[in-house]
């Protein structure tokens, strides 16, 4: 390379820096290495943020195992290749005319009871939903009839101590707040 | 060193036997030596067990990949930091880190143990020798022997799973371990003292502060749990109701529950039979836990690869049931409480329903849990039970609980009369009405969220006015200023007012769930050069301009960087970066798919959390999720007051057991006609 040569492409390789470039931008916007940033996306539609479509599939199961609902697997787990297909699937449904309702229909004739999120409250399953609610109330009513039967009259006199005691600072404050609330 | 660490785990079997069985056998009763020595073998259960971790980690560290273990979790060009957490980053490893941990707790509970419980300690020594023998035989005999070596020597490793490279990966897991091996110690007491027959309030003292410490590692754990799965798992949440993020909620639900519980015992001596069961179940549960993560029996993103290490966990956990509830029931009779309850309105009735909602949400978490297996066996079906399933369950639960949180500590204990009911009740009622009328004049119409905002406003009165009176009781008493006074409050009743701060703490958790109703999610394709409006629950609008993608390597990755310009409103927030990650072994080649790391501009009110989902045609034209989580700042704020106030009250000095006669009844209790 002669030096004008040289004193040319100094001068170009210069000019290129002053310019405002964005980082790792080439004039193509191609990225220098695609396969890095994994698989293709598709471009997001209309239908793709649909509030009716999202909480279909909210309500079910993505089949890749990772325990996300369609919608949440759909837009988190970009290598997963279940979710999108599944979201096709929903769409086809509902260009067909199919209501919320027929869509999760049609999943679980498909795919079983275990692609909804929830199993539906009804016959076995009413009991998943019940019996938490049910067992806590139980032992509460039972609870409140104990103590209703086995309440004692109130001693005059100070309780044994059982274990620990407060200390005499905590006596102090007591008798402080008692007087407080008189 | 893979000898020494080999040799170590052997040691550790054969003290931690010899150990178990001197002190259960009964004979050190009659030679102190013996028990002496029972007590010190937990010091070289700690030394053989650091040999061992020292010498994993130095296998770590050499890039000895040879080590099976090493070659499956490290790379050699892995960042320093990550190599100290793979330690526990697999099975194996994790294995050896609680037995370790346990080690060192059993250890410490001999040396720091008052004198005046000298004679539980030999049986606590063999408890928790017990369980350091489990760990290390699950190592030994199950294909889990973290220093097994392979038949050859691969020039580097794996690689630690990328989203395991976090520094939430390094705090996380120990700290949610130590919640779940300090468990371990309350049991043992309980344990021993029913062995012993000591059976009044003595063990409580001797264990409770560590039941208090776990309970605080489990809080840490399972917040920055959260803190992780936010920030790595990119979906825009925190909490997913997974079995294993379930597993982890259990032991702190019972742990909780008995420190709760513990007060009426140590107060009243009643509630003795309960609390030996809650700590049980709690030690249990822990692990159970264990059993969900490692067995496979369950499906999980957080587990382990499946093994057969469940099924040696399972057994153990059948045989410590069925051993501790037979000894609970052999000394039933010798449990009976010292005194009755004498209302239906009082701080001990609150404290049983506030007992009984705390399990009863431990049983819905793991009936949830459970159910799909349930279902299965009845009915052959396989079914989700998914978040829907525990939101529908359990927020009406916890609802009932925050409101108990605001009206345990409002009643007087013994018996209350209607005049404390009235007079306590009246600043909390009207802070919670006040709000309610707030919220809903700003247009709030989600019925569990006003209900929950308000009942959170209640539990602030209550706290509230409990350091008020306090500080004016101070005043009165002492003459002093108004910030002495709530420092010498806290300071000289950190029990009580530390519990009241971790209520708070509870409080800003709620509020921070309540966000998460509101959180709203989109996609968008963007050009660079591009922009997109999002709006905000609250009303404002953000707009994301699209800056473009710039490639970078980095130490052991080569980064894929989505930029976005933010603004809020119009007013400039800045620049929003997220990642497409394709990480690399020394040799340039991808070790793992590409992951992704979450763009955040955080804030008090809400987040803007950006994930770069790629590219759509191989250049920088790509498709981001955006989501605007409300109140999830508070929830990392929240985990904070939980810690002050679990730290105040495990603080030493500020509550001194002594055996003397307890207070007077509280002058409400007297006016009470019998």
């Amino acid at each position: 390379m002669n030096r004008r040569g040289f004193l040319a492409r100094g001068a170009g390789a210069g000019f290129a820096l002053l310019l405002p470039q964005r980082p790792g931008r080439d004039s193509s916007d191609a990225l220098k290495q695609p396969e890095l940033v994994g698989q293709l996306q598709p471009i997001v539609s209309a239908q793709d943020n649909d509030p009716g479509i999202v909480a279909v599939e909210r309500r079910l199961h993505c089949t890749c195992g990772c325990g996300l609902d369609i919608y949440t697997c759909r837009t988190t787990d970009f290598s997963c290749t279940y979710s999108p297909a599944l979201h096709r699937e929903v769409l086809d449904l509902v260009k067909k005319g199919g209501d919320a309702r027929a869509v999760v229909a049609a999943f679980v004739s498909k795919y079983g009871e275990s692609v909804l999120m929830a199993p539906a409250p009804r016959g076995f399953n009413l009991l998943g939903y019940l019996v938490p609610g049910a067992a806590v109330l139980a032992a509460g009513s039972i609870l409140a009839l104990v103590l209703v039967k086995r309440r004692r009259p109130v001693a005059a006199a100070p309780v044994p101590a059982a274990g620990a005691a407060p200390t005499p600072e905590d006596e102090r404050l007591e008798r402080a707040l008692r007087e407080l609330d008189a | 060193m893979t000898f020494l660490g080999e040799f170590a785990l052997w040691a550790a079997f054969l003290v931690g036997i010899w150990t178990a069985v001197t002190a259960f056998s009964g004979r050190w009763r009659d030679r102190p030596a013996v028990a002496l020595a029972v007590r010190r073998a937990p010091i070289a259960l700690t030394i053989v067990l650091w040999a061992a971790a020292i010498a994993l980690w130095q296998g770590l560290f050499t890039h000895d990949f040879n080590i099976e273990y090493v070659y499956a979790y490290t790379s050699r060009n892995l960042p320093t930091y990550f190599l100290i957490s793979a330690f526990w980053a697999g099975q194996k490893g994790s294995l050896l880190f609680w037995a370790l941990v346990l080690s060192m707790f059993g250890a410490l509970v001999q040396a720091m143990t008052s004198r005046r419980h000298e004679e539980l300690l030999p049986y606590v020594a063999g408890v928790t020798s017990g369980v350091i023998v489990f760990f290390v035989a699950v190592m030994l005999f199950s294909g889990s022997n973290p220093f097994e070596r392979l038949p050859f020597t691969p020039p580097d490793g794996r690689g630690l799973n990328p989203q395991l490279q976090h520094p939430g990966m390094v705090f996380h897991p120990p700290l949610l371990y130590l919640g779940y091996i300090s468990l371990t110690i309350p049991f043992a007491f309980a344990v021993a003292a029913l062995l012993a027959r000591r059976l009044e309030s003595g063990w409580i003292q001797a264990m409770r502060k560590w039941a208090l410490l776990s309970w605080t590692f489990l809080s840490v754990g399972i917040t920055l749990g959260m803190w992780w799965a936010y920030l790595e798992l990119g979906w825009g949440g925190y909490w997913a109701w997974d079995p294993v993020e379930n597993a982890s909620l259990l032991p702190w639900l019972v742990n909780t529950a008995f420190l709760h519980s513990v007060m009426i015992q140590e107060k009243r001596g009643m509630l003795k039979r309960w609390n030996m069961g809650l700590v049980i179940g709690a030690f249990l549960l822990s692990i159970f836990g264990t059993f969900i993560t490692r067995s496979g029996v369950i499906a999980s993103v957080h587990s382990f690869t499946q093994s057969g290490v469940g099924y040696f966990f399972l057994g153990f956990l059948v045989v410590l049931a069925v051993l501790s509830f037979t000894l609970l029931y052999t000394r039933w009779p010798e449990l009976e409480p010292d005194a009755q309850l004498e209302a239906l309105v009082s701080r001990e009735s609150a404290f049983l329903f506030n007992n009984l909602l705390l399990v009863g949400i431990a049983f819905s978490v793991l009936w949830g849990t459970l159910f799909p297996i349930l279902s299965e066996a009845v009915r052959g079906t396989k079914i989700t039970v998914g978040p829907p399933f525990f939101n529908r369950v359990n927020v009406p639960l916890g609802i009932l609980l925050l409101a108990l949180t605001g009206i345990g500590p409002l009643i007087a204990w013994r018996k209350a009369s209607i005049a404390n009911v009235r007079r306590q009740f009246v600043v909390p009622a009207i802070t919670a009405l006040v709000t309610l009328g707030a919220l809903f004049g700003a247009g709030l119409r989600n019925g569990y969220s006003l209900i929950a905002l308000s009942m959170a406003a209640f539990v602030l009165g209550t706290v509230a006015q409990e350091f008020w009176r306090g500080v004016r009781a101070r005043g009165r008493l002492y003459g002093e200023s108004v910030p002495v006074a709530l420092g010498q409050l806290v300071g000289r009743n950190r029990r009580r007012y530390g519990g009241y701060i971790v209520h708070v703490g509870i409080v800003v958790y709620f509020v921070a769930f309540v966000g998460a109703a509101f959180r709203t999610t989109q996609q968008v394709t963007l050009r660079p050069g591009e922009s997109v409006a999002v709006k905000s629950p609250f009303g404002s609008t953000y707009n994301l301009s699209f800056l473009g993608v710039s490639q970078y390597q980095a130490l052991n990755r080569v980064a894929s960087a989505a930029s976005l310009d933010v603004t809020r409103d119009g007013k400039k927030l800045g620049v929003i970066k997220s990642e497409k990650r394709q990480y690399m072994d020394s040799f340039g080649r991808p070790t793992f798919q590409p992951s992704t790391e979450v763009g955040l501009l955080g804030g008090v009110r809400e987040d803007l959390y950006v994930v770069y989902a790629g590219s759509v045609d191989g250049s920088e034209r790509s498709s981001f999720t955006v989501h605007v989580n409300p109140l999830v700042w508070w929830i990392w704020f929240g985990g904070l007051i939980l810690v002050v106030g679990g730290l105040i009250t495990m603080w030493p000095g500020g509550w001194q057991a002594a055996p003397v006669t307890r207070l007077a009844p509280a002058r409400e209790s007297v006016e009470v006609p019998a």
